[in-house]
């Protein structure tokens, strides 16, 4: 069998969650498959990271070079291709220096590609099948992936178990990342500005989502939070259309919030949005589409029409006051 | 600048409930409603404000069959100048490697300084600009959500990063960016606007006209493909409030009070 690696983030000297959940990916793939960890940096916290993934990964792949200082995929991908063996599975996370990496590289590699993998359902000669979803979710596939010639494959983050075992004692292995030459050069990282409100903090958060339709349908969005006495957070397009503060989003892309209870209208449950909800809360959907993915993972599911339902809501609460 | 914008004609999830056909094979496709992929309205508008900005012009794309020709003139009724459609049997089933191959030829058709896709389209798979840019040996940057025009021989772009903070890169031109939503506010396009276009000439290119072969693209040469659509049973799912609406609103009153949902 192909020889297995992982791509791994890190920061602040502490390796991404991911890493645990690639090794869990991996034996799903191949129950035998032995995985190699690759870390790209430079300095102190790169060394610490390579010897935590020690306890999980027999080997670790540790890429020292000032180029590599930040996570520039476009550095990366030239350290990898000048590495990584012909036919090999390359797991990586489905995040925002995964969608930078990945598919360029499995070019490179000459090797199959799959994005946003949420499932492995083992091998078959040197086919991997797996599963994917389409239209945000609203439906999945199975989908055959020839990885004969090598594969590169992003994991969706947080689906597949962290493997906590941590008995590998492995070691860690010094490259060299070779001619890392690129025409992309990384200059700062802009900090997200901060809001009037901080949801972050918010106990209960009522958050609205593209269901909405309209901006002045916002209105019986404020008037239920107001009865509720909740915080006002939204999904990315409420965003984009620039009906409300970037500071409001929940998501991959704006905020993580811990509230009590979410009470999320007229969003239809992306991953990149749920992916901001945090600390178990009682999450209530109300959405109009029975079938919306929302309803697979909130606690409480109400199937109407928002623009009727919430000044209907938000009357009775006033009243039962 | 000469721009180069790559779109596609994807079923509308703002006004479908996407339903899996009976066998599997496919989803229900009879009353769906297409538009173009939410993204690439972004990138057409951005290749646009460009082009006013500095001069040049806009040449949208699409691989697709004969009904792509609209998305190709609703994003013309936009301001692009030109549209081109990828149309051949032999595309059918490719995988995101086959689309960026078919792209990749009719790039190399013209002379583009810039080249747009979306972020990603209606499978999720965030592919087909990065493929595109590795096998053209461009530059690439993602999720980009500022462009900077202000240097002839590079661009300042802003990168969408975790957290909604902004990772700032110098990228050398020609290039590739995939272009992430928000990034600008796209134009309305009215039914006049689409009638103006309307009569324009959309040129159309096979695999032939491409120099593609028949193993270069198409289901024949996908290591990916896609076998069945399934809605999964994730979990035990919502429990859902049932009986008239009056009922539901008490019912979720209640439970809002029992988990501290009003204050
Ligand atoms: C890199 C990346 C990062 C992203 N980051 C984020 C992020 O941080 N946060 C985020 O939210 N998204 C993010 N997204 C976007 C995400 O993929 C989805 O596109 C987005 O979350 C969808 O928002 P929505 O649920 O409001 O809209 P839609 O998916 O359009 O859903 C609208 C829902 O409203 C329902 N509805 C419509 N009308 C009514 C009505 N009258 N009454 C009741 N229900 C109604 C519909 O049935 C539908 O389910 C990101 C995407 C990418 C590629
Ligand atoms: N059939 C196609 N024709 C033209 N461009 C495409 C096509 N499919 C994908 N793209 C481009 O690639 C981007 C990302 O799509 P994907 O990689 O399929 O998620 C889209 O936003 C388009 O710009």
């Amino acid at each position: 069998m192909a020889q297995f690696f992982a791509y791994i983030s890190h920061g602040d000297g502490v390796a991404d969650d991911a890493a645990l959940e690639m090794i869990t990916a991996a034996k799903k793939i191949d129950p035998s498959a032995s995985v190699t960890a690759i870390v790209t940096g430079s300095g102190p916290d790169l060394d610490k990271v390579a010897n935590e993934l020690t306890a999980s990964y027999p080997e670790v792949w540790k890429f020292n070079n000032d180029a590599l200082a930040y996570p520039n995929a476009e550095v990366i991908r030239k350290a990898l291709v000048n590495n990584l063996p012909a036919d090999c599975i390359l797991l990586t996370t489905h995040d925002t220096l995964g969608m930078d990496l990945a598919p360029g590289l499995s070019i490179k590699l000459d090797s199959a590609y799959v994005a946003d993998v949420v499932d492995f359902e083992g091998l078959e000669g040197s086919d991997i099948k797996l599963v994917r979803q389409e239209f945000s979710g609203q439906v999945s596939t199975h989908v055959k992936c020839d990885a004969g010639n090598g594969a590169v494959l992003t994991l969706r983050p947080g689906v597949f178990p962290a493997d906590e075992s941590k008995s590998a004692s492995g070691n860690v292995v010094d490259k060299d990342a070779g001619d890392v030459s690129t025409k992309r050069k990384y200059l700062e990282v802009v900090v997200a500005e901060v809001g009037d409100v901080d949801i972050t903090k918010s106990e209960i958060l009522v958050s609205v989502g593209r269901g909405i339709e309209d901006q002045d349908n916002l209105e019986i969005v404020h008037e239920l939070a107001e009865a509720m006495g909740a915080d006002v957070s939204c999904s990315r397009p409420i965003v984009d259309a620039k009906w409300l503060e970037k500071s409001r989003q929940v998501g991959t892309s704006g905020l993580t919030v811990k509230p009590k209870v979410y009470l999320a209208v007229g969003i239809s449950g992306s991953f990149q949005h749920m992916g901001g909800i945090k600390g178990n809360p009682f999450v209530i959907a109300i959405n109009k589409n029975p079938k919306a993915p929302i309803f697979q993972v909130a606690d409480v599911g109400v199937t109407e029409d928002i623009l009727e339902f919430i000044p209907e809501l938000t009357e009775a609460i006033n009243e039962a006051k | 600048m000469e721009i180069l914008v790559c779109v596609k004609r994807v079923p509308d999830t703002s006004e479908n409930e996407i339903e899996v056909s009976k066998d599997g094979a496919d989803i229900e496709r009879d009353d769906l409603v297409y538009s173009v992929n939410e993204w690439d309205n972004y990138a057409v508008e951005e290749a646009i404000q460009i082009k006013d900005k500095i001069g040049g012009s806009v040449t949208v794309i699409t691989v697709g069959d004969e009904e792509a020709e609209e998305v190709l003139r609703r994003e013309m009724a936009m301001g692009a100048d030109n549209g081109i459609l990828l149309d051949d049997e032999a595309f059918e089933g490719s995988d995101g490697k086959g689309i960026a191959t078919i792209l990749k030829a009719a790039v190399e058709k013209g002379k583009y300084d810039l080249i747009l896709t979306g972020a990603q389209a209606d499978d999720g798979a965030a592919q087909v600009g990065g493929m595109l840019a590795a096998m053209l040996d461009m530059p690439y940057a993602s999720l980009v959500n500022s462009v900077d025009v202000s240097d002839a021989k590079k661009l300042k772009v802003g990168r969408e990063i975790e957290g909604g903070n902004q990772e700032m890169n110098e990228i050398e031109l020609p290039c590739v960016l995939s272009i992430q939503t928000g990034i600008n506010e796209p134009r309305y396009v009215g039914i006049r606007g689409i009638r103006k276009v309307a009569s324009v000439e959309i040129p159309t290119y096979t695999a032939s006209d491409l120099g593609l072969g028949a193993d270069a693209v198409g289901a024949g040469a996908a290591k990916v493909k896609r076998l069945d659509y399934f809605v999964p049973e994730l979990g035990e799912g919502a429990e859902m409030l049932e009986g008239s609406t009056e009922e539901k609103v008490a019912k979720l009153i209640e439970l809002l009070k029992a988990k501290g949902g009003i204050k």
